[in-house]
């Protein structure tokens, strides 16, 4: 049976319509993945010694932070990793078991990336310590119980993932056991470290954590079992709808119809809402660099590029998927009557809006100095000139459907922020950098204008973007519609 | 109104899906397209709406040849498929909306919902539902009358009788008699259902394998004629 799904899952992955333009996404993701393997391996070697030299007692200050970590690892597969998808309705009345169905979708999902990268640092510290002369059992209960809590994360996010009700408060906690250990008031890494330490002075607790993972798993499986049905887990959620008619855009003509619709599209789709609030979190993401959090973080290149992403969040998330956020209802706008220069002003607009917001929810920055806050600003300039028309003319090449209506529960599809996003984006933070690096040569003033004036020249320019765009949306069109018309 | 010449829609693979040398649609006529699964028919409509690529030929919709040109949207509408509603939308949202792009006040809108009131039988209008969430007869209603907004010229229907209760089947006939009675309107119309075909339509076409195979004034024989062609 399992062979069956196995083939199945290759066959979809295979035919689907993004294959072609994904695989070279999917050698990056691959190389990008590689490389972080590396970095934990070496982690792994590592760390026993460096910890040591420096007069610390590895196992216990690994233990000290490991809470963090699996809070992290949780965080991390929250947004990241995606759910098993399986197509499940049509095999319900088929002559399987609904438990192997429930099996396979959840086996599927321990079988990933973000379960293996562990074991990349765990298992070079495990025989570190090992080498080290830590007694063989101790130091076996306390890996395999490590591994079955992190195992165990995997499926914690199989239960919490389309519950922000239970996510967010869990953040809340979190946070404050941080803040709580940052400031020496509360630390919750006395009571977690000594229970990290107990797997490795009782060897035999590990059955403890590989019983816990165990019934997660069991309670997991009965809580998707359960739900396998068209009315429950697989079932549509439809929202109380209200009609908006948001009257006062009508003054923009054409350009307000079209903003209506994508206020609405940004407000009542479950992938959209994400979009927002991620770029929401980018605005806060500019504390890493200018409070002087990381070091390496401290140099003006980096600077620069912080500008950007602050004010670049909805730009970056939103914009790369011009039109594809349409994907669902687009023969019906290729044979209304849509002039794609009104269309594509609108997306522009609402980019361009955002960005404006953006700037000013970071003018705490100024805190930090009036130095910083000009980064910020001449960042938002770039990223309107320039970043906003080349997001749009990068969109045009997409051709993945988006599916709006993530509401689908159980097994739905999560991709709302995905490591592609980010990938696709990197191009468009390496030019306003070497503009600034260039200019500093000379002055740091010179710096600041080489960018801002490369972001006026782009708001010049705009149309001629915008008939580049156009023309490729023209030439494009079959093959777009075509594209949209399979499901992903 | 509509010309069709030459048409033919060939696969990578080679097959042929559709081949029409010669077709002429009259202004104000009512055109019904019959035939199997697989015979042309949703190609067809396609092509007429520059959805996709025509492999040789060309088809001029009011003299506008709908592959170069744009011009003939302001004045065609059509509904083929639930790809042509915007599932985030209410269903008033959704008719404003296409309202607002062919030029229509609100008030006009309005005044062609209170028409069709009846169609709607009390479902659609402040069901507090986006499309997304509504029944797929009711995602057909909502379609089908969003076609009618702004007095289009042309208005194509893709197997619009699929799908509805027989009431609604029997108030849908009622429409389109109205807008084929109507002689600015020429109504393309596509279904495996012969009988109704035929009610609505003053001409019908068979298609077959991608080929003309029948093309028919309709009479008080044409129902039979039809029957026995399809006949097994």
């Amino acid at each position: 049976m399992f062979r069956l799904f196995l083939m199945l899952e290759w066959k979809a992955f295979l035919r689907a319509s993004s294959f072609g333009a994904n695989l070279a996404i999917k050698i990056i993701l691959g190389i990008v993945a590689t490389v972080y393997a590396f970095l934990f391996l070496m982690m792994g070697f590592a760390i026993y010694p460096i910890l040591e030299d420096n007069g610390l007692d590895p196992l216990e200050t690994v233990n000290k932070y490991l809470f963090f970590y699996f809070v992290f690892d949780l965080a991390i597969r929250f947004f990241m990793q995606k759910l098993p998808t399986m197509n499940i309705k049509p095999l319900l009345i088929l002559p399987i078991k609904r438990n192997t169905v429930v099996h396979f979708a959840m086996g599927k999902s321990a079988i990933s990336f973000f379960n293996a990268i562990h074991l990349f640092w765990l298992l070079p510290f495990t025989v570190a310590m090992l080498v080290n002369g830590h007694p063989a059992m101790n130091v076996l209960g306390w890996h395999f119980a490590i591994v079955a809590l992190l195992l165990a994360d995997n499926f914690i996010n199989l239960l919490i993932n389309n519950k922000d009700a239970i996510f967010y408060p869990v953040v809340i906690l979190v946070l404050g056991a941080a803040i709580g250990w940052y400031y020496d008031w509360f630390d919750v890494t006395l009571y977690t470290g000594r229970a990290f330490a107990m797997f490795y002075e009782i060897p035999v607790t590990a059955l403890v954590a590989i019983g816990f993972l165990a019934v997660l798993y069991w309670f997991t499986f009965t809580y998707y079992l359960e739900r396998l049905h068209l009315d429950t887990g697989l079932a549509k959620r439809s929202d109380i709808a209200k009609t908006e008619n948001y009257t006062w855009l009508d003054r923009f003509g054409e350009l307000g119809v079209f903003l209506k619709n994508d206020i609405r599209l940004l407000r009542r789709n479950k992938r959209s809402r994400t979009t927002v609030f991620m770029s929401v979190l980018f605005v806060f993401y500019g504390l890493l660099f200018f409070t002087g959090a990381i070091d390496s973080y401290d140099s003006p290149g980096w600077q620069v590029f912080a500008g950007i992403f602050v004010t670049g969040g909805f730009l970056f998330t939103f914009g790369q998927f011009v039109p594809s956020w349409d994907s669902a209802y687009y023969p019906l706008m290729m044979s209304q009557n849509i002039k794609y220069k009104d269309y594509l002003a609108s997306k522009w607009w609402l980019m361009v809006i955002a960005t404006v917001i953006s700037t000013i929810m970071a003018s705490f920055y100024a805190i930090f100095g009036w130095h910083i806050y000009l980064l910020i600003v001449v960042g938002a300039i770039y990223n309107i000139g320039i970043n906003s028309s080349l997001v749009l003319l990068g969109g045009a090449f997409v051709k993945t459907p988006i599916d709006l209506t993530t509401s689908k529960q159980a097994f739905g599809d999560k991709q709302a922020f995905n490591v592609r996003t980010l990938l696709v984006t990197i191009p468009k933070l390496l030019g306003p950098i070497l503009l600034y690096v260039l200019g500093k040569l000379h002055s740091e003033e010179l710096g600041l204008a080489l960018v801002a004036g490369a972001g006026l020249l782009g708001f010049l320019f705009r149309n001629k973007i915008f008939g580049i765009i156009e023309g490729i949306y023209r030439s494009e069109k079959y093959k777009t519609i075509e594209a949209y018309k399979q499901k992903s | 109104m509509i010309s069709v010449s030459n048409l033919t829609k060939k696969y990578a693979n080679g097959i042929t899906v559709l081949n029409i040398p010669n077709l002429d649609i009259a202004p104000g006529e009512s055109f019904g397209l019959v035939g199997n699964n697989g015979a042309g028919k949703t190609t067809f409509f396609s092509l007429l709406l520059d959805l996709i690529e025509p492999s040789s030929g060309k088809v001029l919709n009011k003299n506008v040849q709908v592959n170069t040109s744009e011009a003939w949207k302001p004045f065609t509408a059509a509904f083929l498929d639930e790809s042509f509603l915007i599932g985030y939308l209410t269903a008033e949202e959704y008719f404003y909306f296409i309202g607002d792009l062919r030029g229509q006040k609100k008030s006009d809108v309005d005044a062609l919902l209170a028409k069709h009131e009846e169609f709607f039988n009390g479902e659609i209008l402040n069901s507090k539902k986006y499309l997304r969430d509504l029944s797929k007869g009711n995602m057909k209603k909502v379609g089908i009358i969003a076609t009618l907004i702004g007095n289009p010229e042309v208005v194509i229907l893709d197997e619009p009788f699929a799908n509805l209760d027989p009431t609604t089947v029997n108030r849908l006939k009622k429409i389109i008699r109205e807008l084929a009675d109507d002689p600015r309107v020429t109504i393309l119309v596509s279904s495996h259902d012969l009988a109704h075909t035929v009610e609505v339509c003053d001409r019908i076409v068979a298609l077959s394998k991608g080929e003309i195979v029948k093309d028919i004034q309709t009479s008080p024989e044409t129902l039979r004629e039809l029957e026995t062609f399809f006949a097994v």
